[in-house]
């Protein structure tokens, strides 16, 4: 069932079009994804479904409620809809408590219980409600402002970054727990980031953004291992893009003869391995298997995994491209490698432009 | 032992204060206590008194009167000036009120025209408006934008992202501006509202005028009238604990809760409200300010210096009043900055619980009223060093106690804004620690010195009743000049002294408004 539809969603800044044309659906009870560079419109898109902007052209329905078009709009307070902010956006007056209790209308002893109840949910100890959002940690504050949005029972929840400002390790914890606490309640997620793990690990529905508009739609699996172009790609992940000449569901690469997901086409394109599927092992290794040869032109260690860039045949000016392999080879610059491939290569229909890896 | 120059130096223990500190520190110790004289003189001056003499003066149905007008104006006027400030501010930082700049500038002016001119403005239009209407009605105009500024400053510092999360927690604008947006602004309004009332329980010139009595016209009067000691000593020190309860109540109301935004980065512009078709309506309330607080002080004087034509502008009088000021003015800024620069330099370099406990020192000291210090020095040199009475030592130590919170702020500004690392370098290069200060913070720090120097010289310039009191013989500032032509119903004649002090005064108002505006940024 849809639950959330975007139309058409245009939103122009002077001369900046921060959306330019956004069409999304959104089932109940779901997580979606918005992930793009900075600047590309997402933060508006969110701030349009909050209703903190009014959209220039198009609409927006939820749970078959007009929301808003370009001439008329339901005020944010009457939208019931949670956000949380990037830095968790806690009012800096007010206690812990105060702050999710803020939207509470009940009397006293009712919203204690339910303050108490959501803190249990978010995981914090009700020993925090009485202190200030300054005494808080980053993760603390995130989640504070979780069951601050949480104590209205929104029927849809937005997520602007929220974890953007929170150190590596505390990022995932606090991703878990914020998707487990959602998950529980029920609740369709709108999450905006630029981080694409984060998006991909997240969501049940990802949508690329790019310069004010959706370059892609879909599964996390499908935009990853089935991008539309080379940008969309790399966005994604790393990504080696080879030209190749395909026929018959074969292409014919630098990389010698690889498989590609689509039988039908035939002629000169660009086909995509992500480096997963990709394996080097020095040259003359018993049990290094089948593969084009390379040698190593360039080797960095970085600990667990060094990032080394492999030229293909002979000629050092040659084809050859980057790629982060596992530190255990101690390979030199130097060193004659066989590249072995696993499973299918992603074929651009659309001839994509060439990504600095390539 | 093989204790080398070189061990040595790497060895030897640091020292807890670098020489060049503990004589910044002595010096600002003396200047405290120089500041604290006044304070120090009200308190001895009750001790000696006498218990039974001290309570038959205390308790009295004259100073009961005198109190009961304090608090009245105070009550009275302080509300409406924060009911009058939020309105304006609001309107000029978050609406889309046609000419905001204008009017913004405009709601700053008023501070320009002394209060004392204020009230000679409002006489002249409305000879029979006194006693407590008038008092508070022109109070309100004079000091309104003392709240004004802060609050419009912390509306532009508000973090919008606030108002977007309470809407998104189904508040009504209303119930958004109420429960978010006005207990942010606390700080700001009790900043203000203290600056208000302290200059309420201050000023002589603009009660006098109106014939309204409150302790400084009191003070005054005997302390002119009859010279009795012991009772303006007993009504200074009803003064002075009138201003320690509002300094108590604003610290009390202030809190020590944290309001800065608590995330990282730039915060969103704040959105703009539209008004719509309220915008005339709106208009009304800028306009009808700017009517009373700007046009009738321009009306008055316009019509006085028409009245009087080329005569009052008698150069004799006028021009020796004037350079006479500007003398007092420049010795007085530049005694107040100088005294200013060792507690600025450590506040900044070398903060300690010392240095901010001797802040405050400073700060309380200048919130006495200007006759209480007057008074104290008066007698203090009447007393105890007679050659100093009616000296000019005496009247420049008088402005530094009042005014040297206007040098300090500037001048610890700019300081902040020297990374100590020039001043190391220039150590690292061979410099004395004095000198490394000379050559590197005290010149790149030199225009917050020259604002602190203008600053506290304005408030000189306007300053009448410890100027009236402490003044050497024949000394005639424009203040002075225009309060005895106004005493001898002069008005005409006293239209020049106001329009110079005016003149000199509207840089300071730019000067304000002008830092309000970097301190947000734009």
């Amino acid at each position: 069932m849809t639950f959330l539809t975007l139309t058409s969603l245009r939103k122009q800044y002077g001369s900046v079009a921060a959306l330019d044309g956004i069409d999304l659906s959104v089932t109940a009870g779901s997580r979606t994804a918005i992930v793009g560079p900075s600047g590309c419109g997402k933060t508006t898109l969110l701030r349009l479904v909050a209703g903190f902007d009014a959209p220039d052209e198009g609409r927006i329905v939820f749970a078959g409620l007009q929301l808003a078009d370009a001439r008329s709009q339901v005020p944010a307070h009457k939208r019931g809809i949670g956000i949380v902010a990037q830095d968790g956006c806690l009012f800096p007056h007010l206690t812990i408590r105060q702050n999710i209790g803020f939207g509470l209308e009940a009397e006293a002893s009712a919203k204690n219980a339910r303050i108490a109840q959501l803190m249990d949910m978010v995981g914090l100890d009700a020993a925090m409600l009485a202190r200030k959002p300054d005494q808080l940690s980053g993760g603390q504050q995130q989640r504070v402002a979780l069951a601050r949005a949480l104590a209205r029972k929104p029927r849809l929840m937005l997520l602007d970054e929220p974890f953007s400002a929170l150190d590596t390790g505390l990022r995932a914890a606090t991703r878990k727990a914020v998707t487990d606490v959602l998950t529980a309640a029920g609740i369709t997620t709108l999450l905006v980031t630029h981080d694409q793990g984060e998006a991909l690990a997240f969501a049940d529905q990802v949508a690329v953004m790019r310069a004010g508009k959706f370059a892609q739609v879909g599964s996390p699996r499908e935009v990853y291992s089935r991008p539309v172009d080379a940008a969309t790609a790399a966005f994604l992940g790393e990504a080696i893009v080879l030209p190749a000449d395909v026929a018959d569901g074969r292409a014919d690469s630098p990389l010698g003869i690889l498989p590609v997901d689509d039988v039908a086409y035939r002629g000169k394109a660009q086909i995509m391995l992500r480096p997963e599927q990709v394996t080097v092992t020095r040259h003359g290794v018993q049990g290094g298997g089948e593969g084009a040869r390379g040698t190593i032109a360039e080797i960095n260690f970085c600990g667990p995994t060094s990032d080394v860039r492999i030229t293909l045949g002979g000629d050092p000016q040659g084809f050859s491209f980057r790629l982060d392999i596992p530190s255990r080879e101690t390979l030199v610059a130097g060193d004659r490698v066989t590249i072995g491939v696993a499973g299918t290569a992603h074929l651009f229909r659309q001839p994509g432009f060439q990504t600095a890896s390539s | 032992m093989t204790s080398t120059t070189e061990t040595r130096i790497t060895i030897a223990p640091r020292p807890r204060l670098p020489a060049a500190s503990s004589w910044t520190l002595t010096i600002a110790v003396v200047v405290a206590l120089l500041a604290l004289l006044p304070l120090g003189f009200v308190l001895w001056a009750a001790a000696v008194t006498g218990w039974d003499m001290a309570l038959q003066l205390i308790f009295r149905s004259r100073v009961g009167d005198l109190l009961a007008n304090t608090i009245l104006l105070v009550v009275l006027t302080i509300p409406i000036c924060a009911v009058l400030g939020v309105a304006l501010a609001w309107l000029t930082e978050r609406s889309d009120l046609p000419g905001a700049r204008f009017w913004s500038w405009l709601c700053v002016t008023p501070l320009a025209v002394p209060a004392f001119v204020h009230s000679y403005a409002w006489i002249g239009l409305w000879p029979g408006f006194n006693g407590l209407p008038a008092g508070v009605a022109i109070s309100v105009v004079a000091y309104f934008p003392f709240l004004y500024l802060p609050l419009s400053a912390a509306f532009r510092l508000l973090d919008p992202a606030l108002e977007d999360q309470a809407a998104s927690l189904g508040l009504a604008p209303f119930a958004v501006f109420r429960r978010v947006v006005l207990p942010q602004l606390r700080l700001a309004l009790c900043g203000g509202a203290l600056l208000i009332g302290l200059h309420l329980l201050a000023e002589y010139g603009l009660f006098a005028m109106i014939r309204f009595d409150t302790f400084t016209t009191a003070i005054l009067d005997q302390f002119q009238s009859t010279y009795n000691g012991v009772a303006a000593y007993m009504l200074a020190l009803v003064l002075v604990l009138c201003c320690f309860v509002l300094l108590g109540l604003e610290a009390g109301l202030r809190g020590r809760s944290r309001y800065a935004r608590l995330g990282s980065g730039v915060a969103r512009r704040p959105k703009i409200a539209r008004l719509g078709k309220w915008k005339y309506v709106a208009l009304l309330l800028p306009a009808v300010t700017a009517a009373f607080a700007l046009g009738i002080p321009v009306l008055t004087l316009g019509r006085w210096l028409i009245a009087g034509g080329a005569e009052v502008w008698r150069i004799d009088e006028v021009g020796v009043a004037l350079g006479q000021t500007l003398v007092i003015c420049l010795i007085g800024g530049l005694a107040t900055t100088a005294a200013a620069v060792p507690i600025a330099w450590l506040s900044v370099r070398r903060p300690t619980p010392a240095s901010r406990f001797l802040e405050g020192c400073y700060y309380l000291a200048s919130s006495m009223p200007g006759v209480v210090v007057a008074l104290a020095l008066v007698t203090i040199t009447v007393r105890a060093m007679l050659p100093l009475y009616q000296s000019v030592a005496t009247i420049v130590l008088a402005y530094v106690v009042m005014f040297l919170p206007r040098a300090l702020v500037s001048l610890r500004a700019s300081i902040a804004q020297v990374p100590v690392e020039i001043e190391q370098a220039a150590a690292s290069l061979g410099r004395s620690p004095g000198n490394a200060l000379l050559a590197t913070t005290i010149r790149l720090a030199a225009p917050g010195a020259a604002a602190g120097v203008a600053l506290s010289s304005l408030g000189i310039m306007n300053e009448l009743t410890a100027t009236q009191m402490l003044a050497p013989n024949g000394t005639r500032t424009l203040a002075m000049a225009f309060w005895a032509l106004t005493g001898e119903i002069d008005y005409a004649g006293a239209a020049p002294y106001a329009v110079l002090m005016v003149a000199f005064s509207l840089p300071l108002t730019f000067l304000l408004h002008h830092q309000s505006k970097k301190i947000a940024g734009r």
